[in-house]
């Protein structure tokens, strides 16, 4: 599995020896990187969400409004820094630190492409690696709950107390679920270690005793892990429809709902740096990392010197596009059916895939069988069994529904039919529900009795008046 | 992860870089531990602990068992302290410790039953380690820390480590039979037979209208109106009195000011 594709591919023996100028570049670079992609991801995802709505979104600031968030951070700078007279001082001016740092400390273990040159000196496109790689991230996503729920209690008040409450659940909950689905990769990859899970996708698993490359990523391998990862990261970041700790329409602001200024700020750059570093993750674990996809892979140079950079750059776009994609289409979740989807779905259903993973890998080494046979005459009829298993279960249920929604469409159904309506008067509930009266008359206005009108001017000034009554 | 290497070879003598960081988080974890116990505040107290479990973390990452390290900061550091916090935060920020004595001299019993026992703990462990010779990680961790780990683990230890996972679940499902209040089916109406009960019975099955503050008056002791002009006595806030709410006086060459437009108060009551 481990078998490497060039010397190009580091090991974790090549981490650790850089000078320490290069260390110096790596972390600047890495900071830099971080705070531009979080520039980038604001104006992309308002820029997308106009889109689907049908709007132009920023387009006033710089080049086609593409420095709009820039302008947005300094602004933000700028304004005043409010201390609640109920806040806890120490710890609501940690919060907003506590969350910012582990998010950029997370994509230290992140890597973003081959072993390069820079300056004369051959060292990898990653920070440090680990055997434990993988688990840096999660302690580090685990650190950055303290910053939520300590800034929700510090501020002093209802409404982020409640957010922070929320989101310490909600994050614990799926961090669960999310540390779950990692763990068939680590089955596949051998290894912890963020550089030899992208080194383990490298090579296709070989169907048919290797006349064909299958794909290598885990993506395609292990698509159940994959589908509970990205269903979990949304919660573990806070995005919609996950959003709970920040509902708007329930806890006005959340958890930050007390914060201004340069302190908001911070937590906005974390939200942001978490949802790219969990992208770059997803890229890392179940993309291929920073290896070309498939039609590009086959020109020879795709993975060597600074193109990775490029194919890697281009699957953490892609994923920040779902994020905003889901954003701008799902409404958001109730809270308790949001909490029951992730012990009662997303963990059962990564502890029998897990299961399954491992018994699958444990039969194809005791019979000596090929991983890729395996998965064609067994897990492709068995998905597609439990695929339509689902689907007759959700038919059945909706059944009902269907049935009425079909009478009502024939015309059987009168929503406003004797039987169905109790005898009431002019009320305004039939039925069980409220029915506007049908016999509203708009009232002439009395502001236009007192005017003549006044030539062409005058069916416009009509509406507009219509309009304020 | 050279540096660690090279701390765990030579016996006995811990690297510069271990001891750099001993001497560095050392202090802290121990000011971590007093501030746990000294804190007036019991959210404060949970966070010093916190300080102290990173740091222990840490020291495992240092001494060459970056999984127990790693797995130090997840489980303990982010799940279990989370969860002690959220408790405290659900008992209510303003609670700090009574300082009050219940028990006549229970200050003073403490403090020596605690030197007592520091002292006996601290005696073991010095007599326990003064003669014990380092021996480092040597071939334990030969095949990699995290391999080392699992063989232990899933060979050795399996009984010890499966019975302790079983009394955990037993302690996890006792204490949810003990909280868990059985509820017949049907005993209690759902959401949709409220809301159809809300809408047959009450007279108001929406929400009661705002104050009158968006037609003619800033204060939210001006009720709301209805579309005949009369005020709505169910937009009172309770705990205000409801105000007449003086009209602006007539446009002398409208004949009736922006006011006039919106009906009059006196005419319908």
């Amino acid at each position: 599995m481990t078998a490497l594709a060039s010397a190009d591919q580091p090991t974790l023996a090549d981490f650790g020896h850089d000078v320490w100028w290069i260390v110096l570049i790596k972390i600047v670079g890495i900071f830099g990187v971080l705070v531009a992609m979080t520039l980038f991801a604001i104006v992309f995802e308002r820029k997308v969400v106009a889109r689907m709505q049908q709007r132009t979104g920023p387009n006033r600031v710089g080049p086609r409004g593409y420095l709009q968030s820039l302008a947005d951070g300094l602004k933000l700078a700028f304004k005043e820094d409010i201390m609640p007279a109920l806040a806890d001082r120490p710890v609501y001016f940690l919060a907003p630190v506590i969350a910012t740092i582990p998010a950029f400390l997370a994509f230290s273990v992140i890597p973003l492409g081959p072993t390069v040159s820079i300056f004369g000196e051959r060292t990898p496109l990653q920070l440090t690696d680990a055997p434990i790689g993988v688990l840096i991230v999660l302690a580090c996503s685990a650190m950055g709950v303290y910053g939520i729920v300590l800034a929700g209690w510090a501020s002093g008040s209802t409404y982020p107390l409640l957010g922070g409450l929320r989101s310490a659940a909600q994050m614990v909950s799926y961090e669960i679920a999310m540390g779950l689905s990692i763990v068939a990769v680590f089955l596949y990859a051998g290894s912890m270690s963020t550089s030899e899970i992208v080194a383990a996708q490298a090579n296709g698993t070989s169907l048919f005793g290797g006349t064909g490359n299958g794909p290598g990523w885990f993506a395609v391998l292990l698509p159940v892990s994959f589908v509970i990862y990205v269903i979990a990261v949304v919660g573990e970041t806070n995005r919609a429809p996950f959003d709970l700790p920040e509902a708007e329409s329930e806890l006005v602001g959340g958890f930050h709902t007390e914060y201004s200024s340069l302190k908001f700020a911070l937590f906005f750059l974390a939200e942001y740096v978490n949802m790219v570093t969990v992208s770059a993750l997803a890229a890392t674990l179940f993309l291929g990392g920073w290896r070309a996809p498939w039609p590009i892979s086959v020109w020879d140079g795709a993975n060597t010197g600074w193109w990775p950079l490029l194919w890697f750059f281009g699957k953490v776009v892609a994923a920040l596009f779902v994020f905003i994609w889901l954003r701008g289409t799902l409404p958001r979740l109730r809270y308790d059916q949001f909490m029951r989807f992730g012990w009662k779905v997303l963990v059962p259903t990564a502890l029998v895939w897990i299961l399954v993973v491992a018994t699958m890998r444990t039969v194809s080494r005791e019979a000596g069988l090929d991983g890729g046979v395996i998965a064609v005459f067994v897990g492709v009829p068995l998905a597609l069994v439990v695929i339509a298993g689902l689907l007759i279960a959700s038919r059945r249920r909706n059944r009902d529904t269907r049935v009425v929604a079909r009478a009502a469409a024939a015309g059987a159904l009168q929503p406003t039919g004797a039987e169905v309506l109790p005898p009431r008067g002019s009320s305004s509930a039939a039925g069980g529900f409220p029915v506007p009266p049908l016999d509203l008359v708009v009232p002439p206005s009395p502001r236009l009795r007192t005017r003549e009108p006044v030539g062409v001017g005058a069916p416009a000034l009509t509406t507009e008046e219509d309009g304020d009554v | 992860m050279s540096v660690l290497a090279a701390a765990a070879d030579t016996a006995g003598q811990p690297g510069t870089g271990e001891a750099v960081v001993f001497w560095v988080l050392g202090p802290i974890a121990l000011a971590g531990a007093l501030g746990t116990v000294l804190s007036r505040n019991a959210v404060h107290s949970a966070l010093w602990l916190v300080n102290t479990m990173l740091v222990l973390g840490v020291f495992y990452v240092v001494q060459g068992a970056p999984f127990l390290g790693a797995v130090q900061i997840i489980v303990y550091t982010g799940a279990v302290m989370i969860l002690f916090l959220f408790v405290l935060m659900l008992v209510g920020r303003d609670t700090s410790d009574s300082v009050v004595e219940t028990l006549r001299g229970q200050r003073l019993a403490a403090i020596v039953l605690g030197m007592g026992f520091a002292g006996l703990v601290g005696a073991g462990v010095a007599r326990a380690t003064t003669d014990v010779v380092p021996q480092g990680l040597g071939d334990g961790a030969a095949g990699g820390n995290v391999e080392g780990i699992a063989e232990l683990l899933f060979t050795r230890y399996l009984l010890a480590f499966e019975v302790t996972s079983a009394l955990l679940i037993t302690a996890a499902v006792g204490a949810m039979v003990l909280a868990h209040v059985e509820r017949e089916p049907g005993s209690r109406p759902s959401q949709k037979e409220l809301s159809r009960a809300r809408f047959l019975t009450g007279d108001h099955p929406q929400t009661l209208p705002g104050p009158g503050v968006y037609a003619r008056a800033n204060s939210i002791a001006a009720p709301g109106r209805l579309p005949d002009g009369s005020p709505s006595p169910a937009s009172a806030s309770t705990g205000v009195e409801p105000q007449v709410v003086d009209e602006l006086p007539l446009s002398r060459r409208t004949g009736g000011g922006p006011d006039a437009a919106l009906g009059t108060l006196r005419g319908t009551e």
